[in-house]
């Protein structure tokens, strides 16, 4: 399945090669157009009936992850974080380091070991490591390098009453969403831009707007859930279930209000289940897309996905369905002069 | 000179926040559609009059947008949740009326709080007077903003309201429009969108103008209220010239050309280094291969609050250094 082979792949932003290639070999015979730019984005072109206006759709490749950063005598690495990581979570984990793929673990003192003050306090990143069964540096540097990207090893898995967990669905699915609707036979056509670098400040973004000079845009995400109980309702910014996500504001953009009734009004017309991002936390694409050259119009749909940017992500088939569902009718529907 | 209060007075009472400044511009191209050459709205919505001329291009940038709440949830009993547009105080908000684009009005209260010093947008709601969720949805949607609903009040020495910032610097621009007698520069206006959320519309307005030299125009802080932050800025100083801001170091030609003609024309001005803060310039002076930018501010006191102060012989000056600084060829 698609979405378990590109959460399974290895994409660090800087280091998306093995998402792109995936993306390539799955879109080449669909497009019309295909390249690489001279960050990484790929920047592919679907021929419809219909092209104006002139739409881009975009979905970042990039994952966060770590950087090697050191090995000791004994053979340990020291790593850092890149893009977003709680570092409470790293304890424990399974990597994945370096490009010959070598397995390792994120190690720590045992409970039995750890004083009391110590088992209250959560461990910092500069007292783990990655351990990945190396006896020296010798033995470690012959396995790995300095600068080596590493992720988490997670399994994609289908559980529960419809559920997916995998990492990095953040924002694979975007990704997977992009590919399946360009294996869609739409009379639309529209630039589909991969871009690398989101989650180190939306770096790719930037050069491919400035390519494609979009007059609209959708940025595919997969967004904050966080639908506990104890949650205030207010404050929940997704719900798992409840169907895509549109975005009213976050740190980066203020979508375009027109755009947003558009997309809402198509999906209640096609009773697509819809919800609103209620918060205005985060940021992505969007903010880079929208205020590029002489500037833009773009809204972002997004799949609930619940624990991103962990090993552990957790999203809804349904969503995805009623996602996809919803960008078809975008562009079945979408004309000129339509908002 | 006399001061315009019944432009003013428009300005501020007309709803656009950021991201939907549809009314403002729609109030300020009337304005100035009879002193202009060509007129254009551009994608982001930023409104660009021109007044033609063969010399250099001119570009001046106010922006029209205010701060404002979005509604992010309506609750079962009709009481909606909201993030902030741009830099709303969670104490300023307290007890403020508000008022939608639709002419709804609600008030703005909080969850009880034991130490008030820890107040938060999250814990506050705005109560628009109904008694249940359905009925709030006939008149709000999820999405909709509102900003704060308060009168325009002067006396001879000041104006005071809310949103001076920025529309005190769409007054400037208009009256400097209409006034500006001959100009061999080739000028264009902006009304810029989306200043208050980071400086949006004039990043994308000034790659698309690609200005010689820029001049913005909004309010900036005053030192001169009791106890205040050291800043040497005050009401009835005159127009204040940018020497710095978080967002930008003003160009020395374009400072010194502003002190220069205020001086030539005896013009009350004051030099204002602001520890804090930004404008549309920082933006601008960034744009492309660089853009040499200043700014004239407005001396304002509480600003981001619904009685914003500034006084006006200030604004009158601030009007009378940018129609002389226009009016002179531009030569580099």
């Amino acid at each position: 399945m698609l979405l378990e082979k590109l959460t399974e792949a290895s994409g660090v932003s800087g280091n998306e090669k093995d998402v792109r290639d995936i993306i390539i070999e799955e879109i080449k015979d669909y497009v019309d157009e295909i390249q690489v730019d001279k960050i990484g984005n790929v920047i592919a072109y679907k021929k419809g009936e219909n092209s104006f206006p002139k739409l881009m759709i975009t979905a970042h490749m990039d994952e966060v992850g770590f950087i090697i950063t050191d090995i000791d005598d004994s053979g340990l690495l020291k790593f850092t974080t890149v893009g977003g990581i709680d570092e409470r979570i790293l304890v424990s984990k399974p990597v994945i380091v370096g490009k010959k793929q070598i397995p390792g673990v994120i190690g720590a003192k045992p409970i039995h070991l750890q004083k009391k003050e110590e088992r209250l306090k959560a461990l910092k990143l500069e007292q783990l490591y990655i351990d990945i069964g190396a006896n020296s540096r010798e033995e470690a540097e012959d396995l790995i390098s300095i600068g080596d990207y590493a992720i988490f090893y997670s399994e994609y898995i289908e559980f529960g009453n419809d559920l997916i967990k995998a990492k990095a669905l953040d924002n694979r699915v975007g990704c997977s969403l992009l590919i399946d609707l360009i294996k869609e036979n739409t009379k639309f056509g529209f630039y589909a831009v991969f871009t690398v670098m989101e989650e180190v400040g939306l770096v790719g973004a930037g050069p491919a707007t400035y390519t494609v000079e979009p007059e609209i845009s959708i940025i595919l995400e997969g967004t904050l859930c966080s639908d506990s109980p104890e949650t205030d309702e207010h404050l929940i910014p997704t719900k798992l279930k409840k169907g895509p996500a549109i975005s009213l504001i976050d740190r980066t953009t203020l979508f375009n209000i027109n755009f947003r009734k558009y997309i809402v009004n198509i999906a209640e017309k096609n009773n697509i289940p819809y919800q609103f991002r209620k918060t205005s936390f985060g940021g992505n694409d969007s903010g880079k897309i929208h205020q590029t050259k002489e500037g833009s119009i773009t809204t972002t749909i997004s799949v609930p996905c619940r624990y991103i940017h962990s090993p552990i992500s957790v999203m809804a088939k349904e969503d995805y369905e009623n996602t996809f569902k919803l960008l078809k009718s975008i562009l079945s529907e979408i004309k000129k002069g339509d908002f | 000179m006399a001061f315009n209060s019944e432009l003013a007075k428009k300005l501020v009472e007309i709803y656009s926040p950021s991201g939907n400044e549809n009314n403002i511009r729609n109030f300020i191209m009337d304005e100035i559609k009879d002193y202009v050459d060509e007129i254009e709205i551009d994608p982001l919505g930023n409104l660009i009059g021109r007044k033609k001329g063969k010399g250099k291009k001119i570009m001046i940038a106010a922006h029209m947008d205010q701060i404002g709440l979005m509604v992010t949830d309506i609750d079962d009993e009709g009481f909606l949740r909201f993030t902030n547009i741009g830099g709303i105080s969670p104490f300023i908000s307290l007890g403020q009326k508000v008022i939608f684009e639709n002419g709804t009005v609600g008030v703005i209260f909080s969850e009880p709080v034991d130490n008030m010093g820890k107040l938060k947008l999250e814990n506050m709601f705005i109560d628009i007077g109904v008694s249940n969720k359905e009925e709030a949805v006939e008149k709000i949607n999820i999405g909709d903003i509102c900003v704060y609903e308060s009168g325009f009040s002067e006396n001879d020495n000041v104006i005071f309201s809310k949103c001076l910032d920025d529309r005190i610097g769409c007054f400037v621009a208009i009256e400097a429009i209409k006034k500006i007698k001959s100009s061999n520069n080739d000028l264009y206006f902006v009304f810029t969108v989306q200043e208050e959320v980071g400086l949006r519309g004039a990043r994308t307005s000034a790659y698309k103008i690609n200005p010689s030299l820029s001049i913005a125009i909004d309010v900036t802080s005053t030192g001169d209220t009791p106890k205040a932050k050291r800043f040497a800025v005050g009401l009835n100083k005159g127009t204040a010239i940018k020497v710095k801001d978080n967002s930008i170091l003003t160009h020395p030609k374009v400072k010194n050309l502003m002190i220069e003609i205020a001086e030539e024309n005896n013009i009350p001005y004051q030099m204002e280094v602001l520890e804090f803060g930004g404008t549309d310039s920082g933006a601008i002076h960034l744009t492309r291969d660089g853009v040499p930018t200043g700014a004239i501010s407005i001396p304002t006191r509480y600003v981001h609050s619904t009685v914003e102060m500034a006084s006006k012989k200030d604004i009158n000056s601030s009007v009378d250094l940018l129609v002389k600084l226009l009016e002179k060829s531009i030569e580099k």
